[in-house]
């Protein structure tokens, strides 16, 4: 106990470190289902519950140090823990502890990956996160950035019996090495010409704007690939629908996160001050990024793919905020920069709970059913209620409906568009309310796709008769669930005390606060004076009052006679499971609207055909329009080169020789 | 809390509660007269609501407990959002925890509630109009929310009784901006509340249908929550409006307590004007193709849009 109070860091460095002993564990006994399931996976849990407390406990501490000598010679690894990394931790920490509890329960025996090998590269890809927070050197982040990828890739391939896995599995790893490089790019421009690649030395390195800019637009791009921003987003909707369950949890709660703080930790610590530019190079990319995301969200057929979409959408919502701080900082407003990057950090904290809360439950619908697509699902909510009423809050959560948590970060972030033409320059406070359209419009979209996502799965009759032998989650599963909605409540209802705990690390980081300085604790008042206020609690029991209210007095005055009858069928007698709306019926809106967005394939039937067939698919124009190009132009690149590999020794010979030759030239 | 706090918020409670059946009567019988049909009484629809809580409960064998509970949120909400909108009085405690972005999300509850419900059963009919009550919606939120903003940005402020105060202490005059907003918070006024253009109150006919397909598989008491929460959702909008566009009448703080008893006969005489504009409106337009709604909502958030843009580069 004494080291948790002296030291976090270390603390966490001992959390981290049990993970990888617990991975280690993993292999003793790699078939044992019982050993593996029933004691590593809640010892994990375990190990994230107390990252979590070490980590909120930390949030206001000072700044503290380590150096690890491990690796190569007089390239120690620099270790260092601030407000951010604490707040990122608990964000790690928390979720990890309800997805790992419900991972506890979710592996069963199958064809891929055995279960001990599973639990190694599972909580090798926790504990690599915990490094990406801590780092402190380029060196050390690159090896915990790399780590985290290829253990997330073996764990998407964990099925890797399937071709279209296997195909999954390379387009991330493609991605996530692009992305890579251009972070390492961004570390290379900072270091400035000191040579120097602790971030200490990026701190006090003077960049001139040009190079800053670039820096600042590698890190976009390397971190955006790994959040999914458009265009880089394709490796989102395969990889989160390959991967077991509890891992698209930790990828899209947890993973997507580490790159929203490695482009926080580059553009407001390392880099210092920020231009306006790029924060509506951000803010322009993450709108559009949250458009498109939650449009094909609302398409698509596949429950995973569906949630894969609606995360890159709450990607842009957070490079939206991102951006606008950006803006705010580089003109120093800094209640609204504050404002913004609190906005920022809401979100990204909500997103962790209320994705993997959906994530986990659409692998317990797998579980007992089966079935990822949204077809052959419906009316589990009387075969599943835990699972059913438990993803209820999280679809609410993410349709961004009060009093849930999902509503205050979006509200947050609509006071800081509203507010921000007060920016001097009038081009800027032109555009930016407009921003406030957009994230309104994506919000909007995002019940639609939530109410879609539910009623499809949850509600209604079951489209295939094996449905009704479909069972409720066990009670690992169950608990997990419970964790993850228990924050999605707890983050909504005392949004004051959470913002209280942001203000800290915001402090810290990007040196600005909220101007607000004091409100009842019970009422969030971001703005001075009057300006706006929320209070998630207050709302909640005025509204469940009223509810009840109203159940008692009916109940008070009226009889309470039920009778039970069969749907009303509008006189058509054979009304059947196959009639209600499918999930292509509620994309077709969707489709109508936003046709530009979609490559669509259609299959109409004609007037005369005997077996009529209605046929859509869709596809993401950007594929086709970028990837796809792009393919095909480094294939013939690479056919041109291959014209240099003859396969006699004596011409490669001869290769080295020139080579030699000319280098010799330059250097002499 | 003082007193007259208090008054203020259960006042208007208890108005929105009793008139807002009251307001979908004289609408209705506005509209009688303009197609030179014989009127209903205006007081139907308490009648309409008295008769279903005394009927049994039918209920389909496949509901779950969702759908049971969907009317009683879908009528705590509105009751809720009634009392954050300031129709007579700005002095409302419950504006300080919910400002004007909540009370959107508060309809948005409502709505996501109702079409969940709409689900539940599986019929076809329930299913299509939950559907297109939420393509209704996620056009219909952001153009509202935009309206807001204007507002908000003339006002400096999102909680609902400052933005009134604010317009109606300012000169009289006119803004352009509000103007702009006032068309297309008219627009999604008729698209939420399922009015002609978009929806038809009093259709029966099950194609065309898009708010009474959600409500198709309701009976007895709990239809009757849900028709008093489409009424109180009505009335609801008719005071965002006047919040928002005719702010004047409302006793505002600082007003003498007494201003409070004056504000009823306005916001009275408030709605039977707009009542009787809804029903000319409704007379003289013909329903729109499902197809068509989005258009109409996608201009109604244009208009928004023109408004921000015209009170960003005015500042007026």
């Amino acid at each position: 106990m004494t080291i948790l109070l002296h030291s976090p860091l270390d603390a966490c460095l001992t959390l981290l470190a049990l993970w990888g002993l617990i991975g280690l564990a993993g292999l003793l006994r790699p078939t044992s289902l019982k050993y593996v399931g029933r004691t590593l996976f809640p010892l994990g849990a375990l190990c994230g519950a107390v990252l979590a407390v070490v980590a909120f406990t930390s949030l206001s501490a000072p700044p503290e140090r380590a150096v690890l000598i491990v690796g190569l010679p007089d390239l120690p690894m620099h270790l260092r823990r601030d407000a951010l990394s604490s707040l990122f931790l608990f964000l790690l920490g928390s979720a990890s502890a309800g997805i790992s509890v419900f991972a506890a329960g979710y592996f069963r025996r199958g064809h891929g990956t055995s279960a001990g090998l599973l639990c190694l590269q599972y909580h090798l890809f926790l504990a690599s996160m915990g490094f990406v927070l801590l780092a402190d050197d380029a060196y050390a982040f690159m090896v915990a950035w790399e780590t985290m990828a290829l253990s997330s890739y073996f764990l998407v391939t964990t099925q890797h019996g399937l071709e279209e896995i296997r195909r999954a599995g390379f387009l991330y790893l493609l991605i996530a090495h692009v992305g890579a490089i251009a972070i390492l790019l961004a570390f290379g421009v900072m270091q400035g010409g000191s040579w120097q690649f602790t971030f200490d030395a990026m701190r006090h390195a003077h960049l001139t704007p040009v190079w800053a800019s670039v820096a600042f637009l590698l890190a976009l791009f390397g971190f955006g690939a790994k959040a999914g921003l458009v265009p880089l987003h394709v490796w989102l909707p395969e990889a989160h629908p390959a991967a077991p369950s509890p891992v698209s949890a930790l990828m899209s709660g947890v993973m997507l996160k580490t790159a929203v703080y490695g482009v926080l930790r580059v553009s407001f610590d390392l880099l210092g001050g920020p231009e306006s530019w790029w924060g509506l190079v951000a803010i322009t990319v993450g709108l559009f990024t949250a458009v498109y995301g939650v449009v094909f969200a609302a398409a698509q057929t596949d429950m995973k793919r569906l949630l894969a979409w609606s995360s890159v959408e709450n990607v842009g919502i957070i490079f939206a905020g991102f951006g606008l701080a950006l803006v705010f900082h580089a003109v120093g407003m800094s209640g609204l920069a504050a404002l913004a990057l609190i906005a920022v950090l809401y979100h990204a904290l909500n997103h962790s709970f209320m994705k993997s809360l959906l994530f986990c439950g659409t692998g317990a619908v797998l579980h007992s059913t089966g079935e990822r697509n949204l077809g052959r699902l419906g009316g589990l909510i009387r075969q599943m209620p835990w699972v059913a009423w438990l993803s209820l809050i999280g679809a609410l959560s993410l349709a961004g409906l009060p009093p849930l948590n999902g509503f205050v970060s979006e509200w947050l972030l609509l006071q800081a568009f509203l507010f921000a033409h007060q920016v001097p320059q009038t081009f800027v406070n032109m555009l930016l309310p407009m921003g406030a359209a957009l994230v309104a419009l994506a919000a909007a979209l995002a019940a639609y796709v939530m109410v879609k996502f539910y009623g499809v799965i949850f509600l209604g009759q079951p489209r295939e008769a094996t449905l009704v032998r479909a069972h409720d989650a066990n009670v690992l599963e169950r608990i997990g669930l419970v964790w993850l909605a228990l924050g999605c409540v707890t983050l909504g209802l005392v949004p004051a005390q959470v913002v209280g705990a942001l203000r800290t690390v915001v402090r810290q980081v990007a040196h600005v606060d909220l101007s607000n300085p004091t409100a009842p604790w019970w009422l969030l008042q971001p703005m001075p004076g009057r300006q706006a206020s929320y209070s998630g609690l207050v709302f909640f029991v005025a509204v469940t009052a009223m509810v009840a209210l109203t159940i008692f007095g009916v109940r008070l005055f009226y009889h309470q006679r039920v009778r039970h009858s069969s749907p009303w069928d509008c006189g058509f007698a054979r009304l059947d499971a196959r009639m209600q709306d499918s999930a292509e019926g509620f994309g077709q809106p969707i489709r109508h609207i936003f046709e530009p967005f979609f490559a669509m394939n259609r299959e109409l039937p004609s007037a005369f055909d005997h077996a009529p067939r209605y046929r859509v698919s869709i596809g993401d124009r950007i594929w086709q329009r970028l990837y796809e190009p792009l393919g095909s132009l480094v294939q013939r690149v690479a056919d041109a080169f291959a014209v240099l590999q003859q396969g006699r020794i004596a011409t490669y010979l001869l290769y080295s020789f020139v080579t030699l030759v000319a280098l010799l030239a330059i250097v002499l | 809390m003082k007193p007259i706090e208090i008054i203020t918020q259960l006042l208007e409670l208890i108005v929105a509660l009793a008139a807002a059946p009251l307001f979908v009567g004289w609408i209705n019988q506005c509209r009688a007269w303009l197609q030179n049909r014989s009127a209903p009484s205006i007081w139907l629809p308490y009648r309409g609501i008295r008769k279903l809580f005394h009927k049994d409960a039918v209920i389909a064998t496949n509901a779950s407990r969702l759908f049971r509970l969907a009317p009683y949120v879908v009528f705590g909400a509105m009751v809720i959002a009634a009392g954050i909108i300031p129709s007579m009085g700005t002095r409302l405690p419950l504006t300080q925890v919910a400002d004007a972005i909540a009370l959107v999300g508060l309809l948005a509850t409502a709505r996501v509630f109702m079409s969940l419900a709409a689900m539940d059963i599986g019929t076809a009919f329930g299913t299509l109009g939950a559907r297109r009550e939420m393509m209704v919606g996620f056009l219909a939120e952001p153009a509202l929310l935009m309206v807001i903003f204007v507002a908000s940005l003339i006002s400096a402020t999102t909680a609902l009784p400052a933005i009134t105060e604010h317009l109606a202490t300012q000169r009289l005059g006119l803004y352009p901006s509000l103007a702009f907003t006032a068309v297309a918070f008219l627009m999604v006024l008729l698209a939420e509340n399922a009015r002609i253009p978009v929806d038809n109150p009093a259709t029966h006919l099950e194609l065309t249908m898009i708010h009474e397909a959600t409500l198709l598989e309701y009976s007895a008491r709990h239809l009757a929550l849900m028709d008093w929460a489409a009424a109180l959702k009505l009335f609801n909008y008719a005071c965002i409006g006047f919040a928002l566009f005719i702010p004047w009448g409302v006793s505002t703080r600082g007003s003498a307590p007494v201003a409070l008893l004056a504000s009823i006969p306005v916001l009275a005489a408030k709605l039977a004007v707009a009542g009787a504009l809804l029903a000319v409106l409704e007379t003289v337009s013909a329903k729109l193709r499902v197809f068509r709604a989005p258009e109409f909502l996608a201009t109604a958030f244009l208009f928004a849009v023109l408004g921000l843009l015209v009170h960003l580069l005015l500042r007026v």
